[in-house]
């Protein structure tokens, strides 16, 4: 259907629109993942220290009966 | 009747008071939320609106004539049923076409013609290939026909 | 014997929804990436080009399933709203806010690709006819419930006042969906609807399709990670949570499969006793 790449690019003059559209689209997809990947990874981070920070007040304190 | 409940028929009350609501305010202003008016309803009016307006229709086959020495054009716009001369001048949209939907901003003068400052295409929901489009053609139907206004 | 808890309200104790989502949300992205590779090379090399508009109405694989979602993820949203006014389920809320952002992106993706289909098709980028403007309300009830949220500091009456706000909205999204029928828009009538044939070649719809299953697949797994993670800051204090993390620690952060099965088996051992 295309005829070589610059074709494909192109879009029959269209090309600005049709590649503004999936670009703009594509490019907040990525950064909503990323946004996302780095609030679990905070919050993960939270969880952990709140974690460490339990087992060594247990272990200064001796386990809770 | 429960805390459950009484919240229960209270957020179904807000919703069926909104959608009531909702419904008599689209319905009072049924014609200001109208983007265009057909060559009929344009036919119909006692006097002529004062302020621009959008007429919509299809571009008559056949009925776009263009300067030789300028860009301006006219052509008809058509209901089917009624049709209204348009003149423009300026460029036209890509997909303005003959038997094609068009929407064109601009004042009515009390020979009827329709000036335009602004044209935009108004393209129909059938997407086809060519191929389909010219089979269709020699079918002898084309397309856009079965629009309706 | 207790009588066994109501099985749809399973989910909505925190604890086996993140052991849900643990194990739902990797295949969700799989899912949507297959769908969407498919759903691209079909709507770029088999569909053919429009025998009007040419190559530009490539853009509809993305415009209309953005679209879809946009008015689908509100009326969740408005749904989990009900849900959190009445019954003050917990998770309900949390699920309302986490579909938010996604309905905003997805809302304003719609508009912005709608802008760059309109201005080589009908010759401008935007016209207030009833179709667009009444998507533009919809992204701005988007923004509004998230910045309700935010301005508001105390989490519960924030949450219920963006809850109302998503009820009141929800009247929109059948103004959006019907408005080219009920007036004249610039905005074409529907290409696909539930009682007819769609109006387009079939590769065309088979794009379509494939691009609408990508899309809500992503959705799912956006808004079920964001819950998740939301979930986890809840109840940072609770027993559940401090198990979970201290499984992963074990386990390795590493090996997330591992510590998918652990919290499986752990929820299973629950529910037997």
């Amino acid at each position: 259907m295309w005829d070589g790449v610059g074709d494909f690019i192109a879009m029959g003059g269209h090309g600005p629109y049709v590649w503004g559209s999936y670009g703009v689209f594509a490019a907040l997809l990525i950064a909503e993942v990323l946004l996302l990947g780095r609030q679990r990874r905070r919050t993960r981070a939270m969880l952990v220290r709140r974690c460490r920070r339990q087992v060594a007040a247990q272990s200064h304190w001796g386990p809770e009966s | 009747m429960t805390k459950r409940q009484k919240r229960l028929t209270l957020v179904v009350g807000v919703l069926a008071g909104l959608v009531i609501a909702t419904a008599l305010i689209l319905n009072a202003f049924r014609d200001s939320m109208v983007f265009f008016v057909t060559p009929s309803e344009v036919m119909a009016m006692t006097e002529l609106p004062e302020r621009k307006f959008r007429i919509g229709g299809l571009v008559e086959s056949g009925s776009v004539v263009r300067a030789d020495d300028s860009a301006k054009v006219s052509f008809r716009v058509t209901d089917t049923a009624r049709s209204v001369v348009v003149t423009y001048d300026g460029i036209l949209p890509d997909l303005f076409r003959e038997g094609q939907g068009v929407v064109a901003e601009g004042w009515i003068d009390t020979e009827g013609t329709f000036h335009a400052d602004k044209v935009l295409a108004r393209h129909d929901e059938e997407y086809m290939p060519a191929e389909a489009q010219a089979a269709i053609e020699r079918a002898g139907h084309p397309p856009g026909a079965g629009q309706e206004y | 014997m207790l009588p066994r808890r109501i099985p749809w309200l399973t989910f909505a104790a925190p604890r086996n929804f993140h052991a849900l989502v643990q194990a739902l949300a990797p295949w969700l992205v799989r899912g949507a990436v297959v769908l969407a590779i498919a759903g691209l090379y079909t709507g770029f090399f088999v569909a053919p080009p429009d025998y009007q508009q040419g190559n530009s109405y490539r853009i509809l694989f993305i415009h209309v399933p953005t679209a879809w979602m946009g008015m689908f993820l509100y009326l969740l949203m408005a749904m989990y709203a009900v849900i959190h006014l009445v019954w003050r389920i917990k998770m309900a809320d949390v699920m309302a806010r986490c579909l938010a952002p996604t309905g905003a992106l997805m809302t304003f993706v719609a508009l912005w690709t709608g802008a760059l289909w309109g201005a080589p098709t009908w010759g401008t980028f935007w016209v207030w006819d009833a179709r667009l403007t009444s998507t533009l309300v919809l992204l701005f009830l988007y923004l509004g419930y998230m910045a309700l949220r935010s301005a508001v500091d105390d989490r519960e009456k924030g949450g219920r006042a963006a809850s109302l706000l998503a009820l009141v909205g929800v009247v929109n999204v059948p103004i959006i969906y019907f408005s080219v029928e009920w007036w004249h828009t610039l905005h074409q009538g529907m290409s696909v609807t539930l009682t007819s044939a769609p109006s387009m070649a079939p590769s065309m719809f088979t794009a379509l399709l494939l691009m609408t299953g990508a899309c809500w697949l992503y959705c799912a797994a956006v808004t079920l990670r964001r819950a998740q993670v939301d979930v986890l800051e809840r109840e940072a204090d609770t027993q559940w949570v401090r198990d979970v993390v201290q499984r992963r620690e074990v386990n390795g952060v590493s090996r997330p499969g591992a510590a998918v099965a652990d919290e499986s088996a752990a929820v299973r051992e629950e529910g037997r006793s």
